[in-house]
Formats: structure tokens, sequence, C-alpha cells
């Protein structure tokens, strides 16, 4: 009886796991934005950035449910990371990014004991309280971080000795681009693997989870570490194709611009970010160009709107998935599986 | 996919959009002007830019043959953004010469963007002392870190301040103006009882002020950046700090002219050091004060605004002296050692450091015409900055 089962789950999960044409197609127009855009590389490159930080967000809001005020916290020390290792050791990109996601993650993960105790509430709380403490810690240890001037002077090295950063931002872009990809491929194993289903069964009722045999706090601590790690390469990104740290990177306005990124893209599908990302930062570069004074306003606006009339009548992927829905045989297709699922 | 691509598609049409309006004729000089016209540094971006537009309005925009045309883009004070902005001016707009930088992070943040794309940059705000240093294509129009403190210090030891607490807010700048006015007034024979330092985020002085109060100094010196002024000099008063007798003397910024007259009688009598005040009396000054108000619904122009005024001033000259050459290099050249009368009074640009040289007047808040001015009552002529000699 049991064999069965778990095929049926291990085929639920891969079809779940499987590429649809949608996504392979925004990657084809990620990567000829890189040609065809020429002199908007460094927009291009920010908003791959902010993808990035909010993919990572996306990891605990949207499959662990825990919601972050503090995720700058993350971002930051990477991108301090990668500053300070490229001015005293060495100025090879891809060795800082990597030693940036360490040094993120362990903060992570020294920090996710904290995220395991009380509500939403608290956790807001928390993490915002962590991010607050690194920000003073970094305007304070000025001998460290250049204090409120931040790290000036950083130079890179061609990554992997061939690409060099260029004025236009290319190389920066598809650096950032490959990135990107690669750690969603990752991202996309992470949360369709057994793992990330009983992520999600911890976020709909973590009690029920831990009858169910699953260890609540141990997950936790696993997802809370890889999304820090994430958010710190996201920094990293940062520092290396701007060549500069300062400690508006730790600053408030980042965990909660993010956040609104991630909320305005959609939460628990992995491209939320992605797309919250494009479509923020689009919506602010071109507003700031049109209004340089009011263009806030216009911003809080169109959000305001966005969120009244409803996300998912915008949204591509679920009008398709509540046109499918509607077709009564694919519905019911879709439905198999998971009833049999639970028993 | 067919609405998403659509979308893209739109994307991809506004982005080109942007490309296009990049374009522009060989007979026009583009200035990018990146200011922080949103967030809490906003009202430096107001300033600055009504300072720029004043002297356009005053002097035409065209410039040995050339059209100068202005492109102002908001950093909202963000470092990184100024960063992206400053490049994008350079790479996609063709901007000739950049300007504005209302904080030293974000200024410093654009130098490697001059060193490879060989485009001058005049800082019109930020005042730290080591930004000049950091590219050869900075030049400067504001103010050279603890230029203003210095002759502070001198006049207070000559009148018989002796005894001081300085209160500075916790950042480049402040701990800058700190070191300038104590190395000068220990020089003078003065003494400092306590130096407090309160956070540039959110400060309440009030815990300070008590502390500052139970030394009895003669007098307190502070330096605040621009707008945080009336906050501390409400709490100032509150505090019993002028009931006590303790002297409150200061930077400019603290009596800065954009807010001086919202601060009502609580500021009369304060002195301060600085580089500019609205009050000056010169032919300059009346006609550059006169242009702001009229454009700007009566505003009264502060020192952030000379800073844009005279940025403008030093490229227009620049351009002049290289006939309309658009060269970076050959532009910062024709910078170095320029000499003008700005409204605030006599300025050079030092040839070795492109930081500005500028007299500093000691002033007091009076009441002129029914209005709180910072009245000029004595002048330092030709200060530099003492932290670069």
């Amino acid at each position: 009886m049991s064999a069965p089962h778990s095929q049926i789950a291990a085929a639920f999960l891969r079809r779940k796991a499987a590429w649809t044409p949608l996504e392979a197609g925004l990657w084809c127009l990620a990567l000829a934005a890189a040609f065809l855009f020429p002199s908007q590389q460094l927009l291009l490159s920010e908003i791959a950035i902010l993808a990035l930080f909010a993919l990572s967000l996306d990891l605990i809001v949207g499959y662990a449910g825990i919601l972050s005020l503090g995720h700058a916290a993350f971002f930051g020390v990477g991108a301090y990371t990668a500053g300070l290792f490229s001015l005293h050791v060495s100025a090879e990109p891809l060795t800082g990014l990597a030693v940036s996601a360490v040094v993120a993650g362990l903060l992570g993960l020294a920090t996710s004991f904290l995220v395991l105790r009380g509500s939403d509430l608290t956790r807001l709380m928390t993490t915002f309280g962590v991010s607050m403490l690194l920000a003073e810690g970094a305007n304070q240890a000025a001998w460290l971080t250049g204090g409120a001037d931040g790290l000036s002077g950083i130079l890179l090295e061609p990554i992997a000795g061939t690409f060099e950063f260029d004025l236009w931002g290319r190389t920066g872009y598809l650096y950032c681009l490959a990135v990107l990809f690669i750690l969603l491929l990752v991202a996309r194993r992470i949360v369709h693997s057994p793992f990330g289903l009983s992520l999600k069964a911890i976020k709909r009722n973590s009690r029920r989870a831990a009858m169910l045999g699953i260890a609540p706090n141990r997950r936790i601590v696993i997802i809370y570490t890889i999304s820090a790690l994430y958010a710190g390469m996201a920094g990293a990104l940062l520092t290396q194709t701007t060549s500069f740290v300062s400690p508006d990177v730790l600053a408030f306005h980042r965990s909660a611009d993010v956040l609104l990124v991630l909320v305005l893209g959609g939460v628990g599908y992995l491209y939320g970010g992605i797309v919250g990302a494009v479509i923020f930062t689009l919506l602010r570069a071109w507003l700031s160009v049109v209004t340089p004074q009011y263009w806030m306003f216009w911003i809080g606006l169109i959000l305001v709107a966005l969120v009244v009339i409803g996300r998912d009548r915008l949204h591509p992927a679920r009008a398709i998935a509540l046109v499918r829905s509607r077709l009564p045989g694919r519905a019911g297709e879709k439905a198999v599986p998971l009833s049999e699922d639970s028993r | 996919m067919a609405s998403l691509s659509r979308r893209m598609f739109i994307a991809g049409a506004a982005l080109c959009g942007l490309l296009a309006s990049g374009a522009h004729a060989a007979d026009t000089v583009k200035i990018g002007l990146i200011l922080p016209m949103t967030g809490p540094f906003a009202s430096t971006g107001r300033q600055v830019d009504a300072g720029v537009r004043a002297f356009m309005a005053l002097n035409g925009d065209t410039v040995a043959g050339k059209k100068i045309e202005v492109v102002l883009r908001d950093d909202a004070g963000t470092a990184d953004q100024t960063r992206r902005i400053a490049q994008e001016l350079v790479v996609k707009d063709g901007a000739n010469i950049l300007m504005g930088f209302g904080l030293t992070p974000l200024a410093l943040s654009v130098a490697p963007v001059l060193g490879q794309a060989k485009v001058p940059a005049i800082i019109t705000s930020a005042t730290t002392s080591v930004i000049t240093q950091k590219s050869e294509y900075f030049v400067r129009t504001s103010m050279a870190g603890p230029q203003s403190a210095v002759p502070v210090a001198t006049w207070a030891a000559k009148n018989g301040l002796k005894r001081v607490v300085t209160l500075v807010s916790d950042y480049g700048p402040g701990i800058d103006i700190e070191k300038g006015f104590t190395d000068q007034f220990k020089k003078d024979g003065g003494e400092i009882l306590e130096a407090v330092r309160v956070p540039l985020q959110n400060p309440d002085f009030a815990p300070f002020l008590q502390r500052v109060r139970d030394t009895k100094p003669d007098a307190v010196f502070v330096f605040v950046p621009s707008g945080v002024g009336s906050i501390f000099m409400k709490q100032f008063v509150e505090r019993g700090l002028r009931d006590a007798g303790i002297k409150l003397i200061a930077t400019g910024d603290v009596t800065d002219d954009d807010l001086l007259n919202g601060m009502g009688d609580a500021a009369l009598g304060v002195i301060t050091g600085h580089f500019y005040s609205a009050n000056h009396d010169s032919p300059e000054n009346k006609a550059f004060v006169a242009q702001v108000r009229k454009a700007n619904n009566n505003m009264r122009p502060n020192f952030m605004s000379v800073g844009g005024y005279d940025a403008m001033a030093l490229a227009y000259a620049a351009l002049k002296k290289t006939n309309g050459d658009i060269d970076g290099t050959k532009l910062v050249e024709a910078m170095k050692g320029m000499s003008w009368v700005s409204p605030r009074g006599p300025i050079t640009i030092d040839p070795k450091t492109r930081d500005i040289v500028q007299d500093i007047y000691m002033r007091e808040v009076k009441k002129v015409d029914g209005e709180l001015y910072n009245v000029e009552f004595a002048t330092f002529p030709k200060v530099r900055d003492p932290n670069t000699p």
C-alpha cells in the first residue's frame, strides 16, 4: 500500500516542479535584455539584485510563514562582507560572493533561534531589532565599516579572470542574472522537495505538522539560514556591482521595500520576488525621472490601487490558474493526488 | 505566457522610450544634477535645485555657444541609487558635468564612475574633508570640512568664553567639525569640558543637554545638520540652558536661513560662524535672494542654495575658459584656481585640492524688518580646509 502512495507523492512533486513555458520565456527575456537594452544594464542589475533579495524573503515568508521586517540585516552583512573581503583579502568577486554567503548564513543560523519563539508580531519585532542593532553597529564601528561615510575604494578583479566590470554594466548584469538563475534553480529544488512541502505544512498549521511527525523548529532553522544566505549574496552583488557600501544597506527602508516587492509580486511561488522587483524598480525609475519631487506620491497611489483592485486579477500565472480551475476536466484531474495524499 | 510577454513588451517599450530621450545634440552641454529630492534630506535638494535655477535665470542658458541643459534626478539620499544614476547620466544621457550630492557617502559612491568616465563632479552640499581626495574629478563649492568651525573657536576664545562643551551629530562631518573646533580652541587657550556626540537619526537632545547644563560651561558649541537645528533650539531653551547663562555658539547649519524664522525668538542672540547668510550685504546676493524668492514661492535661500548657484557659476566659467570644450579633464583644469564673487562673498577654488577657499563670517541672530536673520559682524578672510593644509 505504501509503495503506490510514495509513487503518487513523488509524481505530484515532480509535476509541481516541472518547468512551464512561462518560466522559460521569462528567463529568455531576461537574458535577451542584456543585449536589447544596452543603456539600461544598471537598472537591470538593480532589478536582478532586488529580485534575489525578494526571493530570499519569499523562502521564509511564502514557504515557512515567518514574517520578517529585518531582512536587510542579512543583505547588509553580505554587502559589508563583500566590501571588506575585496578591500583586505582578495578582489576576486566569486570568492567574495561565497564568503559573504557563508557569513550571512552563519548570522542567519545564529538568529534563527530567535524567530522560533513567539508569534508573528514577536517575530516582526525580533527581526526588526536584529537589523537595527546591526545598522547602529555598522555606524559606530567606523574603524571597520567607515561609519556613516561607508566603504569606498573597492576595486574588483574581472570575474573568473576574464569578464571585466564595464562602465555600461553589462558584465554586472549578466553576473547578477547568472547568480539569480542558479539560486532560483536551487530554491526550486528546495521548495519542491519533501522538505519544502513539509515547510508548507508548518506554515499552515505548525502544531498539526508537529503531530504528523514534522519537527518544525529544525526545519525553520534550516530555511531561515538558507534565506539569510541568499540575502547575503544579494547584498554582495550590490557591493560588487556598485563598488561601494554605506550603512544604508542595513537601513529599515530596505527591509520594508523588499517586503513590499514581495507582496506586490505575490508570496509563495518563487517568482513573486522577480515580478515584484521588475514592477517596483521600473515604476520607481520611470516616475522618479518624470517627477523627481513627487514620485513617491504616485508610487504610493499605484501600490494602493494594485492592492485594492487585487493582484490576482492582474497576475498572469494566477489568471491562467483561475481560468484552468473553471474548466471542469482539468480541475478534477488536479484534485486527485491531493485527495489521495490526505488519507 | 501571452499576457506576460505583453507586459514585458510594454516594459521594453518604456525602456526604449527612456533610451531615445538620451540622444542629444552636440551643441548642448548636459549637466546631471543628482540630489535628494525625497526623504529626510529633501530640503537640501530643494534648496540646491533652487540655487541652480536661479543662476540660470539670471545668467541665461547659453555659454560659449553651447546650450546648457540641466537634468535633475532624485537619489532619495541612498548611495547605491546615486551611483546608478550618476553612471546612467554619463553613459546613457551623455552628461558632461555632474553636480549635487547631498551627503558625504552619496558623493563618495560616485568617485569610481568619475575616474572611469572622466567627467567632473561639482559638490554642492557634502562637506567631509576627505571627498575631494577620492577622485581627481571632484571640485567643491559648498564648504570644506570644519571650515566654519575654526573661526568660531578663535572668536570664542577672544571673547571670554574659555570653558566650552562641544555637542555634535555623530557622523563624518560632525566628527570633522568637533576636531576642527577643539584643535583651534585649545591652541587659543580654551578648555573643552566635555565632548558630546548625539546620534544622527531621530535625535533627542534632552538627556545630552541636561549633562551639558550640569557641567556649567561658559558656552556650548553645537553642530547638527541643517534641519535638526530647530529641534535643538527648542530643547535648548526648554531645558533652561539659556536661563542658566550658557551661551550658544554654533556653525551656521544650526541657524539655517531656511528654518530660522520658524525657530522664533528662542534663536535670538545665537552666535554662529558660516560662509553664507541671506542677509549678506552685496549686490550679487540681493539679486540672488530676490530671484530665489520670486521663483520659489518666497522661499529664503540658504547655504545649500548658494552651493548650487556657485556650482553653476563654476561650470559656466569653466566652459567659457575652455571655449566650449567639454573634455572632462580640461574642464577640471579650467576650474582649478578659479576666483569669482559669489552671493556669499569672494571665493576661490584651490588649484591643488580642488576645494573651496572662502570667507567665514561671524553672525548673530537678530530681527531685521520683522524677520530673523543671521547678521554678519566679523569676517575671517580666505579660510581653507584646516584638515588638508
